[in-house]
């Protein structure tokens, strides 16, 4: 009779982006079909301070977490800014991503994206410091990510040095 | 890769929206583009693009007659806040081809028809409005939408149907009287006198009871809480009386009468409204939510008066374009603020108050209420130098009239404030709630203070929120979140569990086996009994206070730290709780080390529940216990309350899933084998797995009925409760000539309110026993009236 119109079934906030894991155990098809079933999604731009606490309350007002997975820094164990956060239904996560991606937590806008499933290990950054690959490059100072970028920091101390 | 995308600025997916919709590939996609478009900002007018777009349909009509038919029928459906300007489109498209004009007629009436047998009254209430706008556009003739009119409401004289079925069928001929009422009136207004008149009597002899369960708040000034068929009725009285002047409506048809006047009309074929099935699901009553009126606009133009058909349409097309839009907080906020017609109104006003409306609607609101506050976030950013100002009047507004307001819709404020703030550096002006201070910390005003600040906390951290206010509120300040350890160090040295708990504690971290652990509190002596000659498998209190103290201190470090805790030890846990008595202290314990955290509590409990160390009935009779009468009026015990309800429907839901896959796996085995001829190995495997999908149905069947009895009991443990609780209430007020409305009662029969219609869908299975067993005759009449209210919304 009458039928679903595309241009008003648009649904852009719940769409999978461009990234793609490189440490993904299988092809590009596989990840894709993960990322458009999965009920978990990454969050980042979390600040080190953040705690799992203020996740959760965040998080709870798009329906029931399963659960939590702070992000670590690989050598010191401690939060580098990013999660994981799993709902038990994909309708409840993609709420998170019409309503809580790109609003506020701790102060910091935070960006929520879909993940195809938390593995072990995957809770670490890939950065060669430990912590995550954009604080090994970027230049800017951010005090709730531990200052300046890595390279930044190294050069910082270089000049210092070179100075004194 | 880092996930930077190149919309960095943006916080969503809009980007790609635009490029696809730029690039449709077929001419269908491309029709359906161009119709749902029209209207939208564009250089030329209006008029001109309805003109042209009227042409290339018309040119189009030989090839893609049913598509241009299918997707008009779609946006009178799904776009209602653009009527006007799709019945003067389809007005256009029938003065170029009358034969088409009659086939939308006919489509639409089948649609209608349709959307009736599907329950979707909302949907249907556009339909006939668009149908009544065609005569405006000189499509339908004006008698036979007068005869259709009859038809409805001919509805009133039906006996023995809900009320909610007659009060769709007048709601739809009042909310149509806006857009066609001076048309109408015209042309058949002995008819309409009559139609009119019936409705009049109609509305006077309808039941009301609902009426109280639904208001937000409870006092009638400054803005009485009107139900929405009675405000309605006032507002089309006063359209009648200026003459059906209605100046609000975009109405594009207006600039094309000389065109349109001159096509020829169709008749409606009569229409009877659909029998009543016993399955129909008609729409709820409603409130009209008003919180605003011509005072509040400082400057600008002025707000259109409560009964005012202005304001009823204005409502409408906001209400319409949130729902067209809810999903994409960018759009809807955009196409909010371009409401047409915005200059003449003081549109933030209604903007702000149209969503407070949905967000604070009993029963629940139309979508989650995490939408509205970041729609209300997204608004403040497109217009920051008007919106945050009202959306600050408002929050003012509300805080002035905390005291009569709905228990309910106070959690919504506490929830929404609290969030609203954590995305502005928690920056209010706190100073002017100090008359708060003075009040009794019970009294809602420093009640919500008090609640806001600790879901503030929640979001942030204790320090945040000692700097955010001032000293003098210091006494609302949420307690520091941390653990209280009975067993903490010597000082506790002369509690009877105190050697056991050193020694569990030692266990736990060398990673001691469960025989181990249970060896260990056998120890514990049992204050129950004289002599523990048992194995000590009955119930011992101490040793499960020992056991989880000690356990839930190590692991206290954060959320997952105490799941692990749970999951490693939940043999020992289980072994520990196997009775009620064991259920329901577990709890007391949790709340005991846990009573500054209720996040912690809420979290522990869930958890508890899933992996079936408590069931659902030991968290309600805990949450009802005396020793939690201290705390029975603090958010987080009905926030433990209301998700353990969930969780039990979802259960139960997620069985009778189940067991309807099974059925429908079996019937498809039942079609295969009957299409599989004379095969005898097939017949043989195939009874097998018919023989075990049987089984497995019977098995499931079972569980449905063991879950569903679970659920039924869930209901009348905590129904029962409140009864006690009340009652006890009202029997000392009357015996103590005491007033029986102190802070306390109003917060509980509230709640009481709110358990009802928060799940009303699963409550409605189980009314008869709740009739025959607890909501009888012999109930105080407080109680017994909430019950009432709840049966009138006929839900």
């Amino acid at each position: 009779m009458s039928s679903k119109l595309n241009a008003l079934t648009s649904d852009s906030y719940t769409e999978i982006s461009q990234y793609r894991d490189q440490h993904f155990k299988g092809n590009r098809y596989e990840q894709e079909k993960l990322l458009k079933h999965s009920n978990t999604l990454y969050v980042g731009n979390l600040s080190f301070y953040t705690t799992e606490e203020q996740v959760h309350e965040l998080f709870a007002k798009c329906g029931d977490v399963k659960r939590i997975i702070i992000g670590l820094d690989k050598i010191k164990k401690t939060a580098c800014g990013f999660c994981f956060v799993e709902y038990y239904t994909r309708g409840d996560a993609e709420n998170a991503m019409r309503f809580v991606n790109g609003t506020r937590l701790d102060d910091r806008i935070i960006r929520t994206d879909w993940d195809a499933g938390f593995k072990e290990g995957r809770q670490y950054g890939r950065g060669k410091s430990g912590g995550q690959v954009r604080d090994e490059y970027r230049q800017d100072y951010d005090p709730a990510r531990g200052g300046y970028g890595k390279l930044a920091q190294q050069h910082r101390s270089t000049e210092a040095r070179n100075s004194f | 890769m880092s996930r930077r995308r190149h919309s960095d600025e943006n916080d969503g997916g809009q980007a790609h929206k635009r490029r696809r919709t730029s690039e449709p590939i077929e001419i269908e996609d491309r029709l359906e583009s161009l119709i749902c478009r029209v209207g939208e900002k564009s250089t030329s007018s209006l008029e001109s693009n309805l003109e042209g777009l009227a042409g290339v349909l018309e040119a189009d009509l030989p090839n893609y007659k049913n598509k241009i038919l299918r997707i008009l029928c779609s946006v009178a459906r799904l776009l209602p806040e653009k009527l006007t300007v799709y019945t003067t489109l389809v007005g256009l498209l029938n003065a170029r081809n009358y034969n088409f004009g009659g086939e939308f007629v006919e489509a639409m009436i089948r649609q209608l028809k349709e959307t009736l047998k599907n329950n979707l009254y909302n949907e249907a209430v556009y339909l006939v409005r668009f149908l009544s706008d065609l005569v405006n556009c000189h499509v339908i003739a004006a008698p036979s939408m007068v005869a259709m009119f009859e038809n409805f409401v001919s509805v009133t004289q039906e006996e023995d149907v809900p009320q909610v079925r007659s009060d769709w069928f007048v709601y739809v001929v009042l909310s149509c009287l806006p857009w066609v009422g001076k048309e109408l009136y015209e042309k058949k207004d002995v008819e309409m006198d009559r139609l009119l008149s019936q409705i009049e009597g109609y509305l006077k002899r309808r039941v009301k009871t609902h009426v109280p369960m639904l208001q937000v708040w409870t006092a009638e000034k400054p803005h009485p809480q009107e139900e929405y068929l009675d405000c309605l009725w006032a507002q089309v009285q006063k359209l009648k009386k200026d003459r059906w002047q209605e100046r609000h409506i975009l109405r594009p048809y207006i600039a094309f009468d000389s065109v349109l006047c001159e096509a020829l009309q169709h008749n409606l074929p009569p229409f009877t409204p659909p029998g009543h099935m016993p399955d129909a699901q008609y729409p709820m009553p409603r409130v009209i939510f008003r919180m605003f009126d011509y005072t509040d606009a400082p400057e600008g133009p002025v707000m259109p008066g409560s009964h005012s058909v202005e304001r009823y349409v204005i409502e409408e097309n906001l209400q319409c374009i949130i729902k067209t839009h809810w999903k994409e907080r960018k759009t809807c906020a955009a196409q909010l603020l371009s409401y047409p017609g915005k200059n003449k109104i003081p549109l933030n006003y209604h903007i702000v108050e149209v969503i407070f409306g949905e967000l604070f609607q009993l029963p629940l609101p139309p979508h989650i209420d995490v939408m509205y506050t970041t729609l209300l976030i997204e608004l403040c950013k497109l217009q920051p130098g008007s919106l945050p100002q009202v959306l600050a009047q408002a929050t003012e507004m509300l805080y002035m009239r905390l005291d009569t307001m709905n228990t309910t819709c106070i959690d919504r404020f506490i929830n929404w404030f609290s969030h609203h703030l954590s995305n502005f550096q928690f920056r209010w002006s706190w100073d002017d709630w100090s008359d708060c201070l003075t009040q009794d910390l019970e009294m809602p005003k420093p009640k919500f203070v008090k609640e806001v600040l600790e879901k503030s906390m929640r979001l942030s951290y204790h320090q945040r929120i000692v700097d955010i206010v001032p000293a003098t509120f210091s006494a609302l300040i949420p307690a520091e979140p941390l653990f209280s350890y009975k067993y903490e160090d010597e000082s506790s040295a002369s509690l009877p569990g105190y050697p056991v708990s050193i020694t569990v504690g030692n266990a736990i971290k060398n990673r001691a086996s469960n025989e181990e652990i249970l060896a260990i509190l056998k120890e514990v002596p049992n204050p129950n009994q004289e002599d523990d000659d048992d194995e000590g498998e009955s119930f011992n209190p101490l040793k499960i206070d020992v056991f989880l103290q000690t356990l839930l201190h190590l692991a206290a470090k954060s959320f997952s730290h105490s799941f692990s805790a749970l999951g490693k030890f939940h043999e020992i846990l289980k072994t520990l709780t196997d009775s009620d008595d064991g259920k329901l202290h577990i709890l007391k314990v949790v709340y005991e080390v846990w009573r500054n955290h209720p996040q912690m509590i809420a979290v522990l409990v869930d958890k508890m529940i899933r992996t079936q160390i408590v069931d659902c009935a030991a968290v309600a009779n805990w949450l009802f216990s005396q020793d939690m009468a201290h705390e029975f009026t603090r958010l987080f015990i009905w926030e433990i309350l209301h998700s353990t309800i969930r969780k039990m429907n979802k259960h139960v839901q997620k069985i009778q899933k189940e067991l309807e896959e099974a059925k429908d796996k079996l019937e498809k085995q039942q079609h295969k084998r009957r299409d599989s001829g004379d095969d005898e190995d097939m017949e043989k495997n195939s009874e097998d797995e018919e023989g075990q999908l049987e089984e497995q149905i019977e098995r499931l069947q079972e569980k449905v009925e063991s879950a569903q009895s679970e659920q039924k009991n869930l209901f009348l443990v905590i129904f029962q409760r409140f009864i006690m609780l009340l009652t006890e209430h009202l029997v000392r007020c009357e015996t103590g000539s005491v007033d029986i409305t102190t802070p306390w009662y109003k917060n509980c029969i509230e709640r009481l309110q709110q358990v009802f219609l928060m799940h009303h869908g699963t409550i409605q299975q189980y009314m008869g026993t709740l009739e025959n067993l607890l909501f009888t005759a012999e109930l105080d009449h407080h109680i017994l009236a909430v019950y009432q209210q709840f049966c009138a919304l006929q839900l």
